[in-house]
């Protein structure tokens, strides 16, 4: 867990008072994570559960997520749907126009390899590995709403191991010390 | 066409001089176009002087996968057709494979195929009432609409396993039979339908900034409808009574007393408003079909799992929410179908945009392309 | 209305039509040369076919079978009617000038099987990409991209 998630109980009872110390690695993580704004790259019938996800039933503004359909203020895009190669510069071209940091999600099997649109057809793009970097996969015809939730809670894990210094990857989130992180409580 | 459109053109006037033209580019990916259409609107002012719809962004090519695939192996790929009515395209092909290889239905299969195309029916019309809503603005309507469907999507879950790509119709039946308490739960989710209609329309179709925005935008005539070729909702808001289910009947649907709400002025707001009225009527027949509804077999006897029909071509068609949906089938006697063309009714419909959406605003063409319920799964095929 | 009473109906109106005319699978079905394809088009129409429902295209290996479904509000019935191209230099009359509805779908056989319709008047691609090489719905497509499904699967 990492400093920030406690922040809360620190503040209140530490030792430090006001004041804690962390690294700013950890701290852009955090706040990154915690306000994935998607863009909602819909194309097919991914799409639609895509839309469910957002829904009253699933709810998807509770992880912070939020779709928005402008990729110059998006974090991550979401490619649900099938790609066929007219569709596929314009998706090359929204993902260029995302502003660093940013991320992409995979929805879906025609997303992630081309799924069932895989074997005889001509015009589809198997996966949008082929065009952009994927940070996460999520299986399925369509995945359910909550499989996607899931994923997005995985690119989270990601997040957290990212650092500001180029080529550089965090072996995992800061973490307190173990003793601290029980005492605290007590 | 490019990605790129020309910003601004120079075009000569018929009055003599040039007046300068803005070009603006709407999709693929936009909030309002329902899919991956693209339009290159041409504007004078605010007004559109020319709209271009540029689709086949999702085409797949699932009509050239068929040829390589058995008869009940194209069943799952007819799911991704129409993906917010995917009982339909399942219903329409099954159809056509049934007339080809001269298979006869079980009652009670037709029930059950009537009951859950009739379900779908609803599923698909508050996706497009909802969207129709979030296009003028109203977003609350959105969510009323869905969390009406999502109640339709659990029953389906229950039935058959999936949210959206059922699978359910096969050739020869249907692949369950209903899950114990199914029926009651349906029963009691049309009661509870019918006070979310009438709330529906009281909210939106009665709220006078959604009428100031829907009636008298892209006025479609019946003519026009016949000889374009529209059908659905689209034909019938113009006031053309063409509904399958009553004009060249199929399945059990004569036995099922009905009405077809036919509106009057071909605008937006009457294309919607018939979309409401078909809900009354699917709840009533779903409460008919369930009446009716008897034990028996779900699916025809002696159906091979190798279906290998003699050759010759069969074309079947159903009244989907969007329209006449046909199947066409040709066989050359071999267990794959040389050929499968889908008559899509979005396809036919969304060709009407130009010609609707010249001389309203810009801001009406999002309300004109909603109110057309292109879904492109099946338009692009 | 029952097929054979359209048949009656049809032979009675147009005699000239009436041995061109077949019942398949319970379908009309009116088979004629290309050449007279649009006149017997506008002969129908004028009989009661006001929709034009489905244009299409099959590969019979040596020739294109062109597929129109036409549909009558008044007589509620449906009729097939057929023509076949020769795979060279295909060409047939555009439909457009009696049914708008011929625009797409023309347009449509035109991209996947590259048979040109005289007299259409904006024939492009409208589902694959402008710059797109051949015609994919024909038997004799090949795209490298594209990979056969194995048999076994």
């Amino acid at each position: 867990m990492a400093i920030v998630d406690r922040l809360g109980e620190k503040l209140d009872g530490g030792r430090g008072g006001s004041v804690i110390l962390t690294s700013v690695d950890a701290l852009l993580d955090y706040c990154r994570g915690k306000s994935l704004w998607a863009m909602p790259m819909g194309t097919a019938c991914c799409a639609m559960e895509l839309i469910a996800a957002s829904f009253s039933k699933f709810d998807f503004d509770r992880h912070g997520t939020i779709p928005f359909f402008d990729p110059r203020h998006t974090d991550v895009m979401i490619v649900a749907g099938t790609i066929t190669h007219k569709m596929a510069p314009v998706i090359k071209r929204l993902y260029e126009q995302m502003a660093d940091p940013k991320w992409v999600i995979a929805m879906g099997n025609c997303a992630v390899s081309g799924g069932i649109f895989y074997y005889d057809t001509y015009s589809v793009v198997r996966g949008v590995d082929e065009i952009l970097p994927v940070d996460v996969h999520i299986a399925g015809c369509p995945p359910r709403p909550e499989s996607l939730q899931d994923g997005v809670l995985r690119l989270r894990e990601i997040i957290a191991t990212e650092s500001i210094a180029p080529g550089h990857k965090r072996k995992g989130a800061f973490t307190l010390p173990r003793d601290a992180a029980e005492g605290d409580g007590e | 066409m490019g990605l790129d459109v020309e910003s601004r053109r120079v075009v000569e006037v018929e009055e003599g001089g040039t007046v300068e033209e803005l070009v603006v580019n709407v999709g693929p990916s936009h909030p309002s176009t329902h899919g991956v259409c693209r339009v290159i609107a041409h504007l004078d002012s605010e007004i559109v002087t020319k709209a271009e719809p540029v689709i086949g962004h999702l085409h797949r090519g699932i009509e050239k996968m068929a040829e390589n695939r058995t008869y009940l192996q194209v069943v799952p790929l007819t799911d991704r057709l129409d993906y917010v009515g995917s009982m339909y395209a399942n219903w329409a092909y099954c159809r056509a494979v049934e007339r080809l290889a001269s298979i006869r239905v079980p009652d009670r299969a037709e029930y059950l195929r009537v009951i859950v195309c009739e379900m779908q029916r609803i599923a698909s019309h508050m996706m497009a009432i909802g969207s129709a809503g979030a296009d003028s603005g109203a977003v609350t309507q959105f969510v009323y609409a869905f969390d009406q469907r999502e109640r339709i999507i659990e029953h389906f879950e229950e039935l058959c396993g999936a949210r959206l790509t059922y699978n359910y119709v096969r050739p020869g039946g249907v692949s369950h039979d209903l899950p114990e308490g199914w029926i009651e739960s349906l029963l009691a989710f049309c009661e509870s339908h019918r006070k979310g209609l009438d709330m529906m329309d009281k909210l939106f179709f009665g709220n006078v900034i959604a009428r100031g925005r829907m009636k008298g935008v892209g006025v479609l005539s019946a003519e026009e409808a016949v000889a374009w070729g529209a059908s659905g909702p689209v034909a019938r808001g113009s006031g053309v009574e063409w509904d399958l289910r009553k004009h060249d009947p199929y399945s059990v649907y004569p036995r099922l007393d009905f009405e077809v709400p036919i509106g009057s002025n071909g605008d937006c707001y009457d294309r919607g408003r018939v979309r409401l009225l078909e809900c009354y009527e699917s709840c009533s027949i779903i409460e008919q079909a369930i009446a009716q509804l008897e034990p028996g077999a779900i699916m025809a006897d002696g159906v091979p799992r190798l279906l290998a029909p003699l050759p010759g071509d069969a074309y079947d068609h159903i009244e989907s929410a969007r329209g006449s949906l046909g199947v066409y089938l040709v066989s050359d006697g071999s267990p794959r179908p040389y050929r499968m063309k889908v008559r899509s009714p979005a396809f036919c419909n969304l060709a009407l945009l130009p010609m609707l959406a010249e001389g309203h605003l810009l801001s009406d063409l999002v309300v004109i392309l909603g109110s057309l319920d292109p879904v492109f799964g099946e338009v692009d095929r | 209305m029952k097929i054979t009473d359209l048949r009656d109906h049809l032979c009675q109106v147009y005699p000239d039509l009436c041995p061109l005319f077949s019942i398949e699978f319970g379908d009309g079905v009116l088979a004629v040369p290309c050449g007279n394809l649009f006149d017997a088009a506008s002969d129908l129409r004028d009989l009661g076919f006001d929709r034009l429902g489905m244009v299409t295209a099959v590969d019979q290996a040596e020739e294109f079978e062109l597929v129109y479904r036409l549909q009558s509000r008044s007589m509620l019935a449906g009729i097939f009617l057929k023509c076949s191209v020769p795979r060279e230099n295909p060409r047939v009359k555009s439909l457009v000038d009696l049914w708008p509805a011929a625009l797409w779908q023309e347009r449509e056989v035109f991209d996947l099987f590259g048979i040109v319709f005289d007299g259409h008047p904006d024939l492009r691609r409208i589902m694959l990409p402008e710059d797109w090489e051949g015609h994919p719905l024909r038997k004799d497509y090949r795209d490298e991209r594209m990979i056969r499904r194995p048999d076994y699967i």
